[in-house]
């Protein structure tokens, strides 16, 4: 008898079109990882939930839903407390948001013991300190009184780990548990739920939409789409030989790193589009009286080249963000200069001239935020035309902004939609649209794909990569999804606190790193292969306090490879074979990536 | 977590002080002067009362006598009755208001925590509509219509309670006026913990709550009453301002010799120097019960406690 | 022009809550019954007639609400009290309203120091017991209704001003404000075209919250006798009124206070409505 057995599950919700899941069957055996796949909408949590029993009291849920042979859907909630978390519980996606945070961490794990009548008292604070170790927290005495928002995210999430787990559940759910991490975060997470499952011997149910996270993590995968449960197999099955056509399509657009980029670079005796020198950006703390400083940024200088693309990689505080905003002039720079085609630029974008500032565009992370919810979309697409070019008549107007909404692929239909009303596809290129219509130079994307789905991701990067095409622009892509950068790329920024740590061509990055850190990203980048070899934890630890960062190199209280030097001298920008490094081991150590 | 207390004490200084300036600035400002409200006075005598009331010195140096008059206690004369410091008539007033406002604090925020607690946990049935209704109209109606229609009912119609304070003796007299002071500030306080408890059950950490397998009870002693609550406490300062309005209007109604009475009677009187001290008083009370709050809300939530 | 865009997109929102339009209904009729019916009463509000002092409410001699301890009409003067009441509390809301959206918008937009100033010389006002001192003022001028304005709108700009202010930090914040930016919008621009028809439903939410305050305060000090002044009244004076009649003739004081509760509970419903619709429908699609 499975542990889990799932029946014709349908959940649907009065007032909508269509069931958020219908006819969705599968089961888990005792201790068996499977992973259910899909992008957003398709039901995925909701599936979760109704297993749970979590939905809310509005939901509509029928067919059966059997753990251990007992009917669970539509239990009463008197019993499925008794289950919860004893035989199946769950992680959820956002830790800040799933903690409470009036309560400190330690008192929210000793509630669950209390309430179910495991432990009460002393042994229940040592069960929970116990706990707290087995999840990796460095110091689980201070950290028991600790409340959410005093930790790190990789830390919350670990706290949520140690809740479910702490009564032992034959069942572990977990819904996008790494989504919200960084990546060297994540494939710590990601092995650390292995490790305790195995452990334990609980069976998990991996909810996620990166297949990568799949290929490494799930014995069996399940694919939904649209409510509906799509394809069934083995991992290793399902990734060498799909069999529906949407399973086909994910495992398309997932991101690999090991296929070439896709165009090539522009020649480089071109005389460069942009030149950043020595940019740096600090902020004051908001205290009376004076706070610390945060250097965001350390000198940083770079070119791009027209028609080239740079991309800009690092985890959250790298920096990445504060210094393209420094070199458009919308933060002001502390030091450090920024040419553009030879020309100084002024240091706040409305010093700028018009002519300078059409020619710098930036496209943001949430397509629907960066529109302004009182406009329609023709009126967005209008603005720029109506600022730089004031003489344009009406018709024209209306010209250009159907040619843009044509460029991005967009039916004129749209014209008189609201950012709300749009996709996330649709609004993101409605701001490319936007940036493009006054035929910038540069455009700039600030994470521009990474709120978007694995098919509409891939849609839009040809999208940037076809404009390039035609009109030799230049981008520079932020990002921290290391598959976007091999794709899109011809050289690479890696940033870490605010420092540069290697800039090199897109080969060479992916082929021969010469940065530990941009070694220990690369390994820790989920592949969607399941007979990828897994390496062993890339990366300990969580980046230091920008407020209070670690003496010599920073990055060195992480780094495998770190020496007495590494702690007491940070290390100088140095020039190489087409490309900068800053390590002090950077000329002997061999980090190429094995084939 | 001292220095934000202690940015918060010297914060209310500058406000007290605002207080009194502009309050002293308008009682001068005012026409009319001590006792002339009683017949016209002869130019020499209204001269000499000025003098002796410092009212032909110039504002300032008023102000400042004022102020450390203040200080000692005494808040002058009273321009109306002869016999009596403003301090003395309102000293006599105030314990029997302060009394009633106390007892209508307490009574609003059980009822109103337990009516809007009840509400929430019973969202839309039919329980909680009769509440959420009850609330509505409690805040909509002004206690000048509330306190009023229940004389009407309860003692004038039903018979069951005194309409005036010195008609009768003991608990039963207090009880319509402690009633339709509390009603305004329980329907507000039951309408904001109803909101906050329906927007904390439905909070991701609740569901977390009850993916741990913990029963509504236990959920709401541990997860939800503090993040419920804790809002409550920033309309604390409102309500304790809602009273003491609330108390001049029901003193007047019930004819209760209360601080309230005082105040409206010296303003329509044009005693400046009652109207003077009370407006003081209310402030320092008002005052000081925010920052008592401020420093309770630093104090109970845990993101201003640690950084 | 962005303006009038939010407007549509509100008025077309309006349509779908039932409380809305409900509540919105019926605070209109009484408005236009406020402003017809003493026009179409032969009684006046002035005319006292001893004679016919307190009498019931009777449809003969067109004595729809009967009359008042001095022989007045009350239907006349209950919906001249209503005319006042609204116009008081329309008039002084619109005061507080530009004060508080300018202070607001100003301190929000500009932020930095003069933000701080702004907002801590918000923070000192609000501290003031500001009924107390509006009594004193009354005390002490001449009560016009010039004055009444002046003391209401004063009241209420703070709250606006916090609001405006709060919410312009958080459009400001926004992608599509640094979008702008790069554009090269002006910062006159930004505040006009994007700024401004943002701050709209929150704006208008207020203002359905700050009339009933507004109106709270001018029955109040009415009803203590130091509001609108005789021969004219508004709705708290004559509930002050009827309280003294409460015993003999009780209608004297139950039709004034039922209207100004009628009152103030729609725009409360109003206001909720209208809350309701602003927020969680923006996400649905």
């Amino acid at each position: 008898m499975s542990l889990l057995q799932v029946k014709k599950l349908r959940v649907s919700y009065p007032g909508a079109i269509s069931a958020a899941v219908s006819e969705v069957d599968f089961c888990i055996e005792r201790g068996e990882s499977l992973g259910i796949v899909g992008e957003s909408g398709s039901g995925k949590t909701q599936t979760a939930l109704a297993v749970m029993g979590l939905l809310p009291p509005n939901a509509n849920a029928s067919g059966s839903v059997m753990l251990h042979g007992e009917q669970i859907l539509g239990a009463p909630t008197a019993r499925l407390n008794q289950l919860r978390p004893q035989k199946m519980a769950m992680v959820f996606q956002d830790p800040m948001a799933a903690l409470n945070p009036y309560r400190c961490i330690g008192k929210q794990l000793r509630t669950i013991l209390r309430a179910h009548r495991i432990a009460t008292g002393r042994v229940a604070r040592d069960k929970v300190l116990s706990m707290l170790q087995k999840v990796g927290l460095p110091d689980p005495e201070r950290q028991y009184g600790a409340y959410p928002h005093q930790l790190s995210g990789g830390m919350r999430q670990r706290v949520l780990i140690a809740s479910a787990l702490i009564a032992k559940p034959d069942l572990l759910i977990a819904d996008e548990p790494t989504t919200a991490l960084d990546v060297t975060v994540q494939a710590q997470i990601l092995k650390l739920l292995q490790a305790l499952r195995q452990e334990l011997n609980t069976a998990l149910l991996l909810i996620t939409h990166d297949l990568g996270v799949v290929a490494g993590n799930c014995d069996r995968t399940v694919v939904m789409d649209r409510g509906r449960l799509v394809e069934e197999g083995s991992t290793l099955r399902i990734f060498a030989a799909p069999v529906h056509a949407r399973t086909g399509a994910l495992i398309a657009a997932a991101p690999r790193l090991d296929v070439a980029a896709e165009s090539a670079p522009p020649p480089a005796n071109e005389l460069p589009l942009l030149e950043v020198d020595e940019i740096s950006v600090s902020f004051r703390e908001r205290r009376a009286g004076g706070g610390r400083q945060l250097r965001a940024v350390l000198p940083i200088s770079f070119t791009v080249l027209p028609g080239e693309t740079v991309a800009i990689v690092g985890e959250s505080g790298s920096g990445k963000t504060s210094l393209v905003r420094a070199v458009l002039g919308l933060l002001p720079r502390n030091t450090g200069s920024v040419g553009f085609l030879g020309m100084a630029l002024a240091d706040g974008v409305r010093q700028r001239s018009n002519e300078t500032r059409r020619q710098m565009q930036m496209v943001f992370q949430d397509p629907v935020a960066s529109l302004d919810p009182a406009m329609h979309v023709s009126s967005i697409i209008a603005e720029p035309i109506q600022v730089q070019d004031p003489g344009t008549n009406a018709a024209g107007i209306t010209r250009l902004v159907d040619e843009a909404l044509d460029r991005v692929g967009l039916s004129q239909d749209l014209r008189a939609r609201f950012p709300h009303e749009l996709s996330g596809g649709q609004a993101q290129r409605v701001a490319i649209a936007r940036a493009l219509v006054m035929q910038p130079k540069i455009l700039i994307c600030d994470e521009a794909v990474a709120a978007l789905d694995g098919t509409v991701r891939r849609d839009i990067l040809k999208l940037l990569l076809a404009e390039q095409r035609r009109s030799s622009l230049s981008l520079i892509m932020i990002t921290h999804d290391l598959a976007v950068v091999r794709q899109m790329s011809h050289r690479v920024l890696v940033m870490y606190m605010g420092r540069l740590c290697e800039l090199a061509s897109n080969d060479q990055l992916f082929g021969a790193p010469r940065h530990p850190y941009t070694r220990a990203l690369l390994d820790s980048m989920p592949v969607a292969d399941p007979e990828a070899v897994r390496q062993e934890i890339a990366l300990w630890g969580e980046p230091s306090s920008m407020l209070q960062p670690p003496p010599g190199c920073v990055f060195h209280p992480r780094c495998t490879y770190a020496i007495a030097r590494c702690k007491e001298e940070v290390p100088a920008v140095t020039e190489c074979a087409n490309g900068r490094v800053a390590c002090h081991r950077a000329a002997e150590l061999d980090l190429s990536t094995n084939p | 977590m001292l220095r934000y207390a202690s940015m918060r004490v010297l914060g209310a200084i500058p406000t007290l002080l605002l207080v009194i300036v502009i309050a002293f600035i308008m009682v001068r400002a005012a026409p009319g002067g001590p006792f002339d409200a009683e017949r016209v006075l002869p130019p020499e005598i209204e001269r000499n009362i000025a003098h002796a009331y410092h009212l032909d010195e110039p504002l300032p140096r008023q102000l400042l006598r004022y102020i450390s008059g203040l200080l000692d206690g005494d808040l002058g004369p009273s321009y109306r009755y002869r016999d009596y410091t403003v301090s003395e008539l309102i000293g006599s007033a105030l314990p029997l208001s302060f009394r009633l406002g106390l007892i209508a604090m307490s009574l609003a925020l059980v009822l109103g925590v337990g009516t809007g607690l009840v509400a929430a946990l019973r969202k839309n049935t039919v329980l909680d509509r009769l509440l959420t209704g009850i609330a509505m109209l409690g805040i909509s109606v002004p206690i000048f219509v509330i306190a009023p229609l229940l004389v009407l009912g309860f003692a004038v119609y039903l018979n069951w309670l005194p309409a005036g304070w010195s008609s009768s003796s003991g608990i039963s007299r207090y009880l319509l006026p402690v009633f339709a002071l509390a009603l305004p500030q329980i329907a507000f306080i039951a309408r904001i913990t109803r909101g906050e408890m329906i927007g904390v059950m439905a909070s991701d950490f609740v569901r977390t709550g009850r993916a741990q397998g913990l029963g509504t009870w236990s959920i709401v002693r541990y997860h939800a009453l503090k993040p419920a609550l804790l809002p409550l406490l920033s309309y604390m300062g409102p309500a304790m301002v809602g009273i003491l309005t609330g108390s001049v209007v029901v003193e007047q109604i019930f004819g209760i010799p209360g601080l309230g009475q005082l105040f409206v009677r010296a303003a329509l009187n044009r005693d400046y120097t009652v109207v003077l001290g009370s407006v003081i008083l209310y402030a320092v009370l008002i005052i000081l019960f925010n920052l008592l709050v401020d420093i309770l809300y630093g104090l109970l939530d845990p993101r201003i406690r640690r950084r | 022009m962005s303006t009038l865009v939010a407007l549509q997109q509100l008025g077309s929102q309006v349509r779908r809550s039932r409380v809305v339009l409900v509540s919105g209904g019926i605070l209109l009729a009484i408005g236009v019954i406020a402003l017809l019916g003493p026009l179409l009463s032969p009684h006046s509000y002035l005319d006292t007639d001893l004679d016919r002092r307190l009498l019931a409410p009777a449809f003969a001699a067109a004595r729809l609400f009967g009359t008042d301890d001095l022989g007045r009409d009350l239907f006349v003067r209950t919906m001249m009290g209503v005319q006042v009441t609204l116009l008081v509390a329309v008039v002084a809301s619109i005061v507080s309203l530009v004060i508080g959206v300018l202070y607001g918008a100003i301190a929000g937009f500009v932020g930095g120091r003069v933000d701080a100033l702004m907002m801590r010389a918000v923070d000192v006002l609000y501290a003031l017991p500001f009924i107390f001192l509006v009594i004193l003022l009354m005390v002490a001028f001449e009560r016009s209704l010039f004055l009444i304005f002046v003391a209401i709108g004063a009241i209420n700009w703070l709250d606006m001003a916090r609001i405006v202010r709060g919410q312009t930090l958080s459009i400001k914040e926004r992608e599509f404000v640094d979008a702008a930016r790069l554009i090269g919008v002006s910062p006159i621009g930004i505040i006009f075209r994007h700024i401004t028809p943002n701050l709209f439903g929150v704006v208008v939410v207020y203002m359905t919250l700050t009339i009933p305050q507004a109106i709270l305060v001018e029955s109040f000090l009415s009803f203590l006798g130091l509001g609108i002044q005789e021969p004219q009244t508004s709705l708290g004076a004559l509930v002050n009124g009827g309280v003294s009649q409460m015993e003999q003739a009780t209608w004297v004081l139950l039709i004034p206070a039922g209207l100004l509760a009628i009152i103030l509970l729609c725009f409360n419903f109003l206001g909720d409505g209208l809350r309701d619709l602003a927020d969680p429908r923006k996400q649905a699609t």
